[in-house]
């Protein structure tokens, strides 16, 4: 059925009601944000909560959609419905982008599974508030789990996937990458480690070298607060070996998780840092807006004629602004 | 003017593939470049496609467009089973077919529902032209 002429809450009831369709306009709504993301937010946060949300990350080519698209191989035979979000660059220049993680998931497309490329747009605020959106819509409609796949560097994607309830880190073979893992802030949020490419050489030293790693237990911290110690899965994503491996250890995780009431804390702290980045867009909003209207230009006039100072300024727009 | 184009089509997403059997994929990875330096998000998919793997990409990516890639000269099949899975689907979106199609097979395959047809050496700014044409003219 064609979505032409429907309403935005139409639209979420038929996402809602299993049409493929339908939820990839919601996406696209909370994408966009704006009014219709509103809607689709105060729709869908009721219903949702039920979800394993799995961030998946690691550098460019360690292999985390081929590894992904062997989860979602394998989780419908289990009787679940993975969702996936994988998100890719967007160009710094021009604002478009090659989104090219469904070539290595793509070969079991049903019914089951639901892939959605998701491009940075460049405003990293942007994506901090679409995976968060993207993730209850997902989970509103019934899509368990839900994994997030971003690459490992910068701030917002380490912290988005840092925020799934359960984190797996791929490295591949070689000391550089964990290294380098360390380095983008990626040993902290681990909560699984997985080596990729086990195929290749050096894979048994990777793997030796990261335990070492997580002997010195100041890299989690895990382990001293809850006795958790994050494993090491290897896996060869190309041949599919190692993933129901790395699936059990997912699932051990979100138990150990529901055991020690740390879904709950990582959940609070999901809502914690969704509302932060909102109330920061709302605030940006507020201060464009502030400075354009007439109040705000005669305080820039007095900024610039020397009568007050910029932090004046800003105290006074700021008690506008809470107001 | 090339910031103009880029704000245009700066929400526009296609999804482009290789459909059957066809193991030719120079071309639609320059067209990929092209497009995102124009400014869009292309979702893609890659060689060894099929119509119903295609249909479920853009329902779920939500896309705008769709831009197929034929070099080994089933077009003429492939293209209207193409269109038929759309329809089948109810899925409104243009179909782009870009590669080596002769010019007699052109209108065939323009009567049989595709938007436009794009040759091998077509240059960036008429390929970019004929997917903002499409999006713009089906919304
Ligand atoms: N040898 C080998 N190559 C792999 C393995 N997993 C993925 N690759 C290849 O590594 C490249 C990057 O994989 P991809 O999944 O796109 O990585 P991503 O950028 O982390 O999503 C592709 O060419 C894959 O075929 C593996 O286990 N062994
Ligand atoms: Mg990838």
């Amino acid at each position: 059925m064609s979505l032409r002429g429907l309403g935005t809450e139409e639209i979420f009831e038929r996402a809602v009601a299993g049409e493929r369709r339908a939820l990839g306009r919601v996406l696209t709504f909370i994408e966009r944000a704006g009014e219709d993301a509103d809607i689709i937010t105060e729709l869908s946060h009721p219903m949702g909560g039920q979800a394993h949300v799995v961030g998946i990350t690691g550098a460019p080519g360690a292999g985390k959609s081929t590894l992904t698209g062997q989860l979602t191989r394998l989780l419908p035979d289990l009787g679940l419905r993975p969702a996936v979000l994988a998100v890719d660059p967007s160009s710094p220049l021009t604002g478009g982008a090659i989104l090219g993680d469904r070539i290595r998931m793509d070969d079991m497309a049903g019914d089951d599974v639901f892939i959605r490329s998701v491009a940075t747009r460049g405003h990293a605020g942007g994506l901090a508030l679409s995976i968060p959106g993207g993730v209850r819509a997902f989970d509103a409609v019934g899509y368990d789990p839900v994994i997030i796949e971003t690459v490992g560097v910068g701030q917002v994607e380490v912290d988005v996937v840092g925020a799934a309830d359960t984190t797996v880190v791929v490295v591949n073979p070689g000391w550089g990458d964990a290294v380098q893992a360390n380095k983008a802030g990626l040993m902290e949020v681990a909560d699984i480690f997985v080596i990729n490419k086990a195929d290749r050489p050096g894979a048994a030293d990777s793997r030796r070298d990261l335990d070492l790693m997580l002997d010195l237990s100041h890299v989690t911290g895990q382990e001293r607060s809850s006795g958790y110690r994050p494993p090491i899965i290897m896996t060869t994503a190309t041949e599919g070996t190692g993933a129901d491996e790395l699936w059990d250890a997912i699932h051990a995780h979100r138990g150990h998780l529901a055991s020690t009431g740390e879904l709950d804390s990582r959940r609070e702290a999901r809502h914690h840092y969704e509302i932060t980045h909102r109330l920061e867009q709302l605030v940006s909003a507020g201060i464009v807006t502030a400075l354009a209207e007439d109040d705000g230009a005669m305080l820039v006039a007095d900024v610039a004629a020397k009568r007050i100072s910029p932090s004046q300024a800003a105290r006074t727009l700021a008690k506008r602004l809470l107001r | 003017m090339s910031e103009q184009t880029s704000d245009s089509n700066a929400n526009i997403r296609i999804v482009l593939a290789k459909l059957g059997l066809d193991g030719h994929d120079r071309g639609i990875k320059i067209v990929a470049r092209i497009l995102r330096d124009a400014g869009m998000e292309v979702i893609y998919l890659g060689l060894r496609q099929t119509t119903d793997s295609i249909v479920a990409a853009a329902e779920e990516e939500d896309a705008d467009a769709i831009g197929l890639s034929m070099h080994n000269a089933g077009h003429l099949t492939l293209a209207p089973a193409m269109i038929e899975a759309l329809r089948v689907a109810d899925l409104d979106i243009p179909l782009i077919i870009g590669g080596i199609v002769p010019d007699m097979d052109v209108e065939t395959l323009i009567g049989a529902g595709v938007t436009a047809v794009l040759g091998p050496g077509a240059p960036a700014e008429e390929v970019v032209e004929a997917v903002t044409k499409a999006v713009a003219d089906a919304s």
